[in-house]
């Protein structure tokens, strides 16, 4: 039976961890990370998981240490936020190149300079190339439920990846919503017992992790590595639909909101897009058919999927939470790429928003949804990227 | 001997064998190779402490000849060699000549 409650997104995201027990948890604090990880060495002290906590002196270590305990063959987590996703970078590239389903939420936090501890989407999208799976997540619910599914598929035998799960910052982890909590034997089962692949701990089997590997097999290696994140949006799918016969909630690997029939359509990650769907409630309400994609599986991203979902629209806005300078938004990217394969286009626009945890308004989303009407109607289409929310 | 695709590959480039380092000869890596000098040595093992890796080969307690397959002639050994009345038991001399 799930039990309701109100709780914040870390707290619901520690439960989570709580429920699963893992074996080792590699732990250093940083804003807006540090609550959920506080929670979970609570559970430690009190008894309640049989984890081993990993006090380190820096996430570079965190990551270190999350290696070195999933190659020994243990189940294994962390969490981090910003300037501690970046710190980890050279080891992100390793916990995915040695196949190690490590689960990490990602609290999503601004990056220096200037120091800023809100919610944007830049410290996840520069992990975007490490090869770890990414999981994106809208509220508490779905980064609770995301981080159970999570393990499911990092750890699933045909694909042996890490496994991020983001959420914004301060917005979705400080913040107290409603939502249900599943049982803990309910999750216990659902998650299963951790399986091995190759353990260092099983001393009978001798065995090196991290080999020198040069001209003659390294492009074999990450053409394996391309090929395993091409298995994994099925799987992502198959635990979706055994994870909503256990909790009625459904996954795909992105949501779909009035999109069916929408001429104009927003794409927009996390909690933004739960202010966004009201607004499109009031456009169809005005008899503009709106519609909006929250993508949910960014890495691998489903661009087949994507491009056939947005195919009947006419104009598209890709909004982005972070920024690539000089460049587009890495989500309009995705999306501009999916969208290119397509025969017949919409036309696509690039709004920056919410950098440093800039409120994001209904206001906000009324002027894109606007300027998308208008050029659906045959409106010019003025500037490609433009940042929204900005004081001239 | 065919070489490995990328469908062959074990997963994390992971080697399931122990020991299978012996096969790489990093001897060939050597510029300058250390030799010894029995009529100076001391059997004072130091030479055997001091070699980063396992190339001073040792039996019943006696210091025998180097192992060049792996020697990758850093030269450790004969520095530290306090050899016998000023006289070194090892001296580095240079490869191929």
């Amino acid at each position: 039976m799930a039990k309701v409650v109100a709780v914040t997104g870390n707290e619901a995201v520690a439960n989570a961890l709580r429920q699963v027990n893992p074996d080792v948890c590699g732990i250093y604090p940083i804003t807006p990370q540090t609550d959920m990880m506080q929670r979970y060495a609570s559970f430690i002290s009190d008894g309640k998981v049989d984890t081993e906590a990993v006090l380190v002196e820096s996430e570079h270590s965190s990551m270190s240490a999350c290696i070195g305990a999933s190659a020994a063959g243990g189940r294994v987590v962390t969490a981090t936020s910003s300037q501690g996703l970046a710190l980890m970078w050279e080891m992100l590239h390793i916990a995915a190149g040695d196949r190690l389903p490590i689960i990490m939420p990602v609290v999503n936090r601004a990056l220096s300079a200037p120091l800023n501890i809100h919610g944007d989407h830049s410290d996840a999208m520069g992990a975007r190339d490490t090869g770890w799976i990414q999981i994106w997540s809208e509220n508490g619910q779905e980064a609770y439920d995301n981080t159970i599914q999570a393990f499911r598929i990092g750890e699933h035998m045909d694909i042996r990846l890490p496994v991020m799960v983001c959420m914004d910052g301060f917005i979705i982890s400080h913040s107290i919503e409603r939502m249900e909590y599943l049982d803990d034997p309910e999750v216990k089962n659902f998650v299963g017992p951790f399986k091995n692949l190759y353990p260092l701990l099983d001393l009978d089997k001798p065995k090196s992790y991290g080999p020198l590997i040069l001209t003659d097999l390294y492009h074999e290696y990450k053409r394996a590595q391309h090929e395993v994140m091409l298995k994994t949006k099925d799987v992502v799918l198959e635990v979706a639909k055994d994870f909503e016969k256990l909790s009625g909630r459904k996954y795909g690997l992105f949501e779909s909101y009035r999109l069916e029939d929408a001429d104009i359509a927003l794409v927009i990650l996390n909690s933004a897009a739960g202010t966004s769907k009201d607004v499109i409630d009031e456009f169809r309400g005005k008899g503009i058919k709106a519609g909006l994609l929250k993508p949910r599986l960014f890495r691998p991203f489903p661009y087949e999927e994507v491009a056939e979902a947005l195919k009947n629209t006419k104009a598209v806005c890709v909004m982005d939470r972070s920024d690539s300078f000089g460049g587009y938004g890495p989500l309009f990217m995705e999306i501009s790429s999916a969208l290119y394969q397509l025969k017949q286009k919409p036309a696509l626009i690039n709004k920056i928003y919410g950098l440093g945890g800039r409120d994001y308004l209904p206001s906000h989303a009324e002027e894109v949804l606007q300027e998308l009407h208008e050029i659906a109607q045959g409106g010019k289409l003025k500037i490609i990227k433009e940042y929204i929310g900005v004081r001239e | 001997m065919k070489q490995k695709g990328w469908k062959d590959l074990v997963p994390g480039s992971v080697i399931l064998e122990g020991g299978s380092a012996a096969r790489f000869k990093t001897g060939s890596w050597r510029a300058y190779r250390p030799v010894w000098k029995e009529e100076n040595c001391i059997q004072c093992l130091f030479c055997w402490i001091y070699c980063p890796d396992m190339s001073v080969k040792v039996k019943d307690g006696k210091r025998g000849e180097f192992d060049y397959d792996y020697c990758k002639g850093c030269g450790i050994c004969a520095l530290e060699c306090p050899g016998k009345k000023g006289n070194k038991a090892i001296v580095m001399e240079e490869e191929g000549t």
